[in-house]
């Protein structure tokens, strides 16, 4: 078969096309499972099976106790500080028992001191999320490796169906242009554009380096951060020893996060 | 056969331009849209998506309800809907490319929507909500333009276009249910967690868009020598008043259920839309508005000899419509964002600059759907004139 270099010119670049047309398709399809990973792990790096908190809101006295928590995670992670409450973006919380356990709220004669109990509420990091099952674009996903629910803000569309599903209310879209509503901005950490969702993403880049959440560093014990499929890790600890609540579980999404709800004496 | 849409008399033309302006308008509140960002419309992080969706879901019904012209017609050979079938597909076509855009209208991020493709996710509904409706576009494209091609010629539409024409059936349904499965998957969001919900939206479907298609065809009879026939009007007819009694006989068990379970999460979207929750009301007036023009049109619709007046016909479709638009391209989305997920409230009401684009989409169909019967229109006069 003979041809002129025209029709190899044609041939060539029509294969081409076709093959990494064709490659880049079957390897998204196949390669769901596919982790970016650092080349050269940090060896203080924090690892486990499945992250979880236990939030031991009796540890939580004060406003300036909760405060202290959502402002070491906002700082950080340059989340702005949007004036309209309708484009309210936050990562964490504080937030009443009704607003927390809304399908509990309908007991009139509960505990009063549970009751007027503020909770700090964030992502629950669920085993099984809502939010990553409608993702069109697997921008949200879940880390097989150790069980966080990452968000990334460069492959987002921002169609938001992530807020329709979660459950909880945990995540926040920029609205409006996210920067000029950061005071002072960390330059360790990515800030975000207009149009894409965003959440807490379990400080995933101070576990990489071996620090704990920041908001469990500043909570004086109050969120506990561990493995949940350790069973000698001290969240499992709390969870066996006391007497915990996770938000609405009935929804079968498995919340990463157990409520100590405790205080009195038979809890 | 596009150049039959390049002449037309002097109220065509200003029809054309009219609508050209409304697109231009929509087309720089737009603009602001896409500099400042969707804060500009009235969503909130509790109620994250509203107008837009509403219309595209609203739409996704209109386009499917072609499908109840061509099962008569092309399953049951039901010859009276010959000249009516192909104002059917067209009207599919305008509806779908609405859908799109108000998707597009949607996205926070717009110039990144190549990422649903990019990165497949068949996990996800709207990576199959995109291949169903792209592929329903298609579908409609290319049957109504080839049996209109063939119509034109005097000949046969080509032994290809039936197994198109027949997957068009299956097709159809696929686009409204994949897009009730948006919705109704959801754990946490009572007012949408329903499996009834695929099923209304195809009675709203099919009720709302022949009903759209009636007026549609009686315009096309008054400005044009085309008729679509009156028997074919009448048959479409009952079609919308079967599937209305069959889409609010549905809306009553969604109440049934709420009510006579009592459970709070799933009474409170209907507690809020039909009477207001703590003195928030906003959607409470046009829900009633709603109810009551359902309850009117089916009052007419049911009886025949009311139905048969055209005129009456065309009101009672004109308020039908009026009333699926408000409960499915306005309720059905924000009731299932209120209460929020702490059963607060926040409420949502559109904005002037959210409005514009609205509108500014349904111009940009309209145009489509003008251009596309205009075509038709022509083909179906000069066939008209040959035949005398």
């Amino acid at each position: 078969m003979s041809m002129n270099r025209r029709q190899f010119l044609k041939l060539a670049s029509a294969s081409t096309i076709l093959g990494v047309g064709a490659a880049s398709v079957i390897n998204n399809i196949s390669n769901g499972s596919l982790e970016a990973a650092q080349i050269h792990p940090d060896p203080r790096a924090l690892k486990a099976k499945r992250w979880g908190f236990v939030v031991d809101v009796s540890k939580l006295t004060t406003d300036e106790d909760y405060q202290k928590c959502i402002d070491a995670c906002h700082d950080i992670h340059n989340v702005p500080n949007n004036p309209n409450p309708r484009h309210e973006v936050k990562w964490i919380w504080k937030d009443t028992y009704e607003h927390t356990f809304p399908n509990t709220a309908e007991d009139k004669i509960m505990n009063r001191e549970l009751q007027e109990k503020n909770f700090l509420l964030f992502c629950n990091h669920c085993q099984n999320p809502a939010c990553v099952r409608v993702c069109p674009t697997k921008a949200t996903f879940k880390r097989e490796s150790d069980g966080i629910v990452m968000q990334d803000m460069h492959r987002c569309i921002g169609c938001r169906f992530c807020m329709a599903a979660c459950p909880f209310g945990a995540r926040s879209f920029n609205y409006t242009d996210p920067r000029p509503n950061i005071k002072v901005e960390n330059k360790e950490f990515p800030t975000r554009m207009i149009g894409v969702v965003e959440k807490c993403t379990a400080c995933y880049e101070r576990l990489a380096v071996g620090k704990q959440p920041a908001c469990a560093e500043k909570s004086n014990g109050a969120i506990v951060f561990g493995d949940l499929e350790d069973p000698n890790s001290e969240v499992r600890k709390l969870i066996t020893e006391k007497y915990t609540i996770r938000r609405k579980p009935e929804l079968g999404t498995q919340p990463s996060i157990y409520y100590v709800i405790g205080g009195g004496e038979h809890a | 056969m596009l150049e039959k849409a390049l002449s037309g008399s002097n109220r065509y033309w200003a029809w054309i331009f009219f609508l050209l302006a409304v697109i231009g308008i929509g087309c720089i509140a737009y603009m602001k849209q896409l500099n400042e960002g969707l804060g500009i419309t009235g969503l909130s992080r509790d109620v994250s998506w509203g107008l837009y969706i509403g219309q595209f879901t609203f739409l996704v019904g209109v386009a499917a309800s072609a499908v109840m012209l061509v099962i008569p017609y092309y399953l049951h050979d039901f010859k009276k809907f010959s000249k009516i079938v192909i104002l059917g597909e067209f009207l599919a076509v305008s509806a779908v490319i609405m859908c799109v855009l108000f998707i597009m209208a949607d996205m926070g991020q717009p110039m990144r929507v190549a990422n649903i493709l990019l990165h497949p996710t068949p996990g996800s509904i709207v990576f199959w909500d995109v291949v169903v409706l792209n592929g329903y576009l298609l579908l409609n494209i290319v049957i109504g333009w080839t049996t209109l091609g063939a119509d034109r010629k005097g000949v046969k539409p080509p032994d290809w276009v039936k197994p198109l024409i027949y997957l068009s059936v299956p097709w159809a349904v696929s686009i409204h249910t994949v897009t009730a499965f948006l919705y109704a998957g959801i754990p946490g969001r009572h007012f949408w967690l329903t499996a009834v919900m695929a099923a209304r939206f195809l009675a709203s479907a099919f009720s709302g868009g022949p009903a759209l298609l009636i007026l549609l065809a009686l315009l096309v009879r008054k400005f044009s020598k085309f008729d679509p026939g009156a028997e074919a009007i009448q048959a479409v007819g009952k079609i919308v008043t079967y599937a209305m009694f069959a889409n609010v006989f549905l809306l009553g068990l969604e109440f049934f259920t709420a009510f006579y379970s009592n459970i709070p999460g799933h009474m409170h979207p209907f507690l809020y839309l039909y009477t207001g929750i703590d003195g928030h009301t906003k959607l409470v007036p046009f829900m009633w508005i709603s109810s009551i023009l359902a309850v009117v049109s089916l009052a007419i619709l049911v009886f025949p000899h009311l139905r048969r007046n055209e005129n009456i016909l065309a009101f009672a479709c004109a308020i039908l419509f009026i009333s699926l638009w408000i409960d499915k391209g306005f309720g059905l989305i924000i009731g299932g964002f209120v209460p929020n997920m702490f059963e607060g409230i926040t409420e949502y009401w559109p904005t002037l600059l959210e409005t514009l684009i609205t509108i500014g989409v349904w111009a940009m169909g309209f145009l489509v759907l003008t251009v596309l019967y205009k075509v038709a229109i022509a083909v179906r006069e000069e066939d008209a004139a040959v035949e005398h």
